[in-house]
């Protein structure tokens, strides 16, 4: 060891804190300049002390773990008791809901009465839109042993959507429910007045047709009608909206400018089939 | 027939009595590093490592400075900025600002009761955490935000009582074994 004489070892020590401080700051101002060097370090000592603190975690984990499981013990009791009175009230609705299966099932005896029978349904996926003798309608891509015929409603996700007017061997056409030439039969769901929807080859068609003093009104909600035996009643296809201009016009539940698969329903109707071919309108004569 | 004499153990002599001085010297910093270490286990309580350095160095500088020199400190502030992930150097500032403020004060503190020098360390820790909070940012250029230092301020003047009590201890327990 080296000896220093007791004066100068007391001045040592004293000036040992300022030039101390006097270091930090200098350190401060290396680690603000070379933040690389600092961060090596820090990785370098963090690598040096990984394993002390892997030894470390165990019983912090264990009691972590330990305070977790309480805690969800305890939220169980709370969950069990939430299940109890909700089973409670599941017993009698169930009970409800066999009472009136019976009431109902009793009644269809009396009055004879004929189930609705399941459509036939079969998805296929729109390949292209536009072209063809129609403005609005879309081309679907149909297996070969599907069977796709015309006059099959097309329904999306949503709502409807159109109806098959050329069936191939592998494709099919649907003209959309917005096409001009697409008349479609519907029912206002509050009033019950029948109208007809006429395409204007725009985002929304037309209301027409609606008996004397029951106009559309606002936010009605329009479904098909079974009217004429082409659709079976109550397919949902829109509400009821006015323009300014003072026309009720359809907007639709389906999303006609982006279908990607539509569903094509067989209800086994043939009230009004298209043509095989649509004929050109003939020039009118001149005379 | 004489009973045995009771007495205290002959001290070592020679290299041995060196190292056991050396190690009773270093005892202070070495047992604050390795709390300091085990403060910075993962455990999900951030800012542990500031708040367990500080109480530390505050009661060695007061009760035993000759076993908290300065270079030890400047070591310890190394050490919690590696491990806190603080602006490199501000803690070591902190540090040595607090040092300087307790060896200050020791001769007043060192001769008060348990309750009033929790009352100056809670001023203490008080000036540390704007310290830092201001040399922060200095740093970054910012305004930083205020609520982790006053959380690690808090945890740190609650948690000198239980290590006054332990550091009391271990003081008492070298005292006895240099006297």
């Amino acid at each position: 060891m080296i000896r220093l004489s007791i004066p100068l070892r007391q001045v040592l020590s004293r000036l040992s804190l300022p030039v101390l401080i006097a270091a930090a700051f200098g350190a401060m101002l290396l680690g603000k300049a070379d933040a690389l060097l600092i961060e090596r370090a820090r990785m370098a000592l963090a690598d040096l002390l990984s394993p002390v603190w892997a030894v470390a975690q165990e019983p912090v984990g264990a009691v972590r773990d330990l305070v977790r499981d309480a805690g969800q013990l305890w939220e169980m009791r709370g969950e069990n008791a939430r299940l109890r009175e909700e089973n409670d009230r599941l017993h009698r609705w169930q009970a409800t809901a066999l009472a009136l299966e019976a009431e109902n099932s009793m009644l269809r005896r009396q009055l004879a009465w004929i189930p609705d029978p399941a459509p036939n349904f079969f998805t296929s996926r729109v390949v292209a839109d536009g072209g063809g003798t129609y403005a609005r309608a879309v081309l679907l891509a149909t297996a070969s042993q599907t069977p796709a015929r015309k006059g099959q409603v097309a329904l999306d996700e949503r709502g409807f959507v159109g109806r098959v007017t050329e069936v191939g061997s592998r494709s099919a056409r649907v003209l959309l429910a917005t096409d001009i030439n697409s008349r479609i039969p519907v029912t206002l769901e509050n009033s019950r007045a029948r109208a007809i929807m006429v395409g204007n080859n725009a985002a929304r068609p037309r209301l027409q047709h609606w008996p004397e003093g029951q106009v559309p009104r606002e936010g009605d909600r329009v479904v098909t009608s079974a009217e004429a035996g082409a659709f079976p009643s109550g397919l949902p296809v829109g509400v009821v909206r006015w323009t300014e201009s003072g026309a009720p016009e359809v907007e639709l539940f389906a999303r006609l400018d982006r279908l990607d698969i539509v569903r094509l329903f067989d209800f086994g109707l043939s009230g009004i089939l298209p043509p095989e071919a649509v004929a050109r309108p003939e020039p009118r004569q001149r005379r | 027939m004489k009973p045995p004499v009771r007495g205290r153990m002959e001290p070592p002599t020679g290299l041995l009595r060196r190292v056991d001085a050396i190690m009773r010297g270093a005892f202070p910093t070495m047992a604050t590093l390795v709390l300091m270490i085990a403060g910075a286990v993962p455990v999900g309580a951030p800012g542990l490592v500031m708040a367990l350095s500080l109480p530390c160095v505050f009661f060695w500088t007061v009760f035993r400075p000759a076993a908290m020199p300065p270079p030890a400190v400047f070591g310890l502030g190394v050490a919690q900025d590696l491990l806190a992930h603080a602006p490199f150097a501000s803690g070591v500032l902190v540090l040595l600002a607090a040092h300087g403020a307790a060896l200050r004060l020791r001769g007043f503190v060192a001769r008060q009761r348990f309750g009033t020098v929790w009352m100056i360390y809670c001023g203490v820790a008080a000036g540390a955490a704007a310290l830092a909070w201001a040399l922060q940012g200095l740093l970054d250029w910012r305004l930083p935000p205020t609520s982790p230092g006053l959380h690690q301020a808090a945890i740190s003047i609650g948690i000198y009582p239980c290590l006054a009590w332990l550091l009391s201890r271990a003081h008492r327990a070298l005292a006895d074994s240099e006297a």
